[in-house]
């Protein structure tokens, strides 16, 4: 099940410009909802209902196809971000390597759990499917950041974390 | 024309260890020392010894630096590039025999390899048409267009015995005839790049490598069936190999080997990329064309295969990457090259990503028919640090683990089925004393669970009630019954389910029950976790003889299980211990056990 948001949407005028214009020039392309979705993620970082009636709209299909859409792949979050995304990587190699502990150890410092957004926005926290890295296992990202041979001990994490606070 | 090349892995494995950073200071360094005009830097696909990146070879020698970091470039510059002294201090370990430098190709890791789908990763740079089309690149799409029909292209495919490197092995030669047969005014030609399996990396290398083998082979299997267009659905996960791809297809429209009438023949034929939005379910063909028409990636019922209707209502064929990076070597070598290697009904190599505990993680391609000691062994180096081997896993969650009695199985896809495994796309993850085996069956059910699309009830419901039993066991609260019940519910799914996901689902369930019921037993009659994983069943003690009361663990302890005096021995109130391990890895004298 997706968590949905209960924030309050706030989209800019320029964000919805952007989606619209996308829309407006790929909304009629056989199979455009999936990259619709993918667009708009990518503009909004998350899909609020409000997106998704846009992209309902441009696309010219019905919004509860494009919810069944946005509730099925994984890449799609219903709730926003925090600004840091954290993505400890639970492909078997990495598990077999300790992962787990280090999404545990990950929970407990940040002190929210996995699929969960720290209260001032600034770390979400995700499980994902092996990114292919699995010489460096185990591993976890932060935003585009790679962060290999992970130790669930000692300070390493904490290291990590503090590089991002500032 | 360069004197000397030096090759730096760009695949994903080494980037993520920065080696970006290292090709910018070799361009630095290599300015500094005027050597611009005499040596090049190349960023290559994946070298496959994944373990000891960033790796960096320097041409014609073929050093093989591994671990290189930024800081060691300019020692490399100044001393081998310019005063041609190899820096021994940073070679490959094995590649150094007493003060000796020895070829790569007579290290274990290499010797025992075959690279045909692999033979342009590390050798190319990516990123250049004109360095593919120098090792003979688009010379077999201009042989099937110039001196083939289709149908002496698709018996070529069929005599060499191609089977689909995807997971189910079906024979690509006879997917090709069968949407030939199909008439049709427009057909398509789909690669699936939609890796699912958690641990398996070899598509994603092979088009970060040489993604133009892939763009060969697509519009060779458009001539051959009569479509003219293609798609190729890949992860969004993937990010360096979508950009390349991107560019390489770019790069073929601009070279006139994609798009219209491609080397004057009147054959047209196009390819476009489709991002995946994650979901391994899309694994399955038919989901996968549903995903591409932009739906819910959830499959069709079969038949009609897709073949006859496929994507968009059209005759189409779906091949994994793999599959597409042998086929202009079959065209250009002919069948029986190809039908030599390998074994009676499992022709040519297989591509295995090497992972979990095992010395070389990596990438490796292998004949088959290679028995797995001689994966494990020779090529992977052993386990690390004296542990002993306890099983290997393959096919991911479709498949099953091999126990280490059976190490001496030649791997091709009819010995993995008999044995209770399967091929899968080929990972292949090592085991050792340290993983728990019922664990590892429920990580791969909890991950199908999360993957069943949903829309047939003994995959949706079936693999969740799985899931309980599993967990009933892990948290000692098992009965031997439930045993029975797990074999039955297991061959339920498999016989009912709809699609691959589910009828292959409860295979990590079913082989570590086959080869390690043993386990099983001790989770559920004398509620131990013999690996020492399982929280549930985990105790920690102290030892009294060794613990010198120095209070360290008692400090530690965020529930306060931990009670004793100054200078004597400790002990842990069992009741209230959360299992975190927070004494264990604090205590320095090992006086904490975990059992």
């Amino acid at each position: 099940m997706k968590k949905i948001s209960k924030v309050p949407f706030k989209g800019t005028p320029e964000q919805e410009k952007e989606m619209k214009d996308w829309l407006c020039e790929n909304g009629n392309k056989p199979g455009a909802a999936l990259p619709a979705l993918q667009k708009a993620q990518e503009i909004y970082g998350y899909l609020p209902i409000e997106v998704q009636r846009m992209v309902a709209e441009g696309v010219n299909r019905p919004l509860e196809e494009i919810y069944g859409i946005s509730t099925f792949y994984a890449q799609f979050s219903l709730s926003p971000k925090g600004n840091y995304k954290i993505s400890v990587c639970l492909g078997t190699a990495c598990y077999v390597k300790g992962s787990g502990k280090i999404l545990e150890k990950l929970e407990q410092k940040l002190g929210i759990k996995n699929g969960e957004c720290t209260q001032d926005g600034m770390f979400s926290l995700d499980a994902s499917r092996c990114i292919g890295a699995c010489g460096l296992a185990p591993v976890f990202t932060v935003n585009d950041e790679v962060y290999g041979r992970i130790k669930e001990d000692g300070n390493e994490i904490d290291e990590i974390l503090a590089k991002y606070r500032g | 024309m360069f004197r000397s090349h030096v090759m730096v892995c760009g695949g994903t494995g080494c980037t993520s260890s920065n080696s970006q950073k290292i090709i910018d200071e070799f361009n630095k360094e290599i300015k500094a020392a005027g050597l611009s005009e005499e040596v090049q830097v190349v960023k290559t696909g994946c070298f496959g010894l994944c373990a000891l990146g960033p790796i960096v070879v320097v041409h014609p020698e073929g050093s093989f630096y591994s671990r290189v970091k930024p800081e060691d470039v300019k020692e490399i510059v100044l001393e081998h590039l310019l005063k041609g002294r190899v820096v021994t201090r940073l070679l490959y370990d094995e590649t150094v025999n007493e003060g000796i430098v020895t070829s790569l190709n007579n290290t274990n890791f290499y010797k025992n390899q075959m690279r045909v789908a692999l033979r342009n990763c590390g050798r190319i740079d990516p990123n250049n048409i004109e360095e593919y089309i120098a090792y003979d690149g688009y010379r077999a799409l201009g042989k099937v267009l110039t001196e083939m029909t289709p149908e002496q292209v698709i018996k070529t495919v069929l005599d060499s015995g191609l089977r689909g490197r995807g997971g189910g092995g079906f024979p690509t030669g006879r997917k090709w005839s069968l949407a030939a047969m199909n008439e049709a005014e427009q057909k398509y030609v789909c690669c699936n790049a939609d890796e699912g399996d958690p641990g398996a990396f070899m598509d994603r290398s092979i088009l970060e490598g040489d993604p133009h083998a892939v763009i060969e082979a697509m519009a060779i299997a458009g001539y051959a069936i009569g479509a003219t267009k293609g798609y190729v659905y890949i992860r969004a996960e993937y990010p360096i190999a979508v950009q390349r791809l991107q560019k390489a297809i770019d790069d073929a429209r601009e070279y006139g080997l994609l798009g219209e009438n491609i080397f004057s023949t009147g054959f047209d034929f196009d390819i476009e990329i489709k991002l995946g939005a994650g979901a391994f379910v899309c694994g399955e063909e038919t989901a996968l064309l549903n995903s591409i028409e932009g739906k819910r990636g959830e499959p069709r019922p079969r038949p009609p295969f897709p073949a006859q209707k496929g994507l968009f209502g059209k005759p189409t064929i779906l091949n994994n990457v793999e599959t597409y990076a042998n086929i202009p070597q079959i065209i250009l070598k002919g069948p029986e090259w190809f039908s030599s290697i390998g074994t009676e009904k499992s022709k040519g190599t297989k591509v295995f990503a090497l992972g979990g505990k095992i010395k070389h993680t990596g990438l490796v391609e292998i004949p088959m028919g290679t028995t797995l000691r001689t994966v494990i062994e020779d090529i992977g180096g052993g386990i690390p640090n004296g542990k002993k081997f306890k099983a290997a896993q393959t096919g991911g969650p479709s498949g099953g683990c091999i126990p280490a009695s059976l190490i001496d199985t030649p791997i091709d896809y009819d010995n993995l089925i008999a044995i209770g495994s399967m091929m899968g796309s080929g990972g292949l993850i090592v085991m050792d004393d340290d993983t728990c085996m019922v664990d590892i069956a429920k990580f791969f059910l909890q991950f199908t669970v999360e993957e069943s699309c949903g829309k047939c009830t003994p995959c949706r419901v079936g693999t969740k009630r799985l899931l309980e039993l599993l967990n009933k066991i892990t948290s000692g609260n098992g009965t031997m019954e439930d045993l029975d019940k797990i074999e039955d519910l297991c061959h339920f799914i498999k016989e009912n389910s709809q699609c691959g996901l589910g009828q292959t689902a409860p295979n990590p369930v079913l082989s570590t029950l086959r080869y390690f019921r043993d386990e099983y037993i001790s989770h559920i009659v004398d509620k131990t976790c013999p690996a020492g994983v399982c929280k549930d069943l985990l105790k920690y003690r102290i030892l009294e003889d060794k613990c010198k009361g120095c209070t360290m663990c008692k400090r530690v302890c965020p529930a306060g299980a931990i009670s004793g005096e100054v200078r004597n021995p400790h002990i842990i109130d069992t009741s209230k211990c959360i299992k975190c391990g927070a004494c264990l890895a604090n205590c320095k004298f090992g006086a904490i056990v975990k059992e």
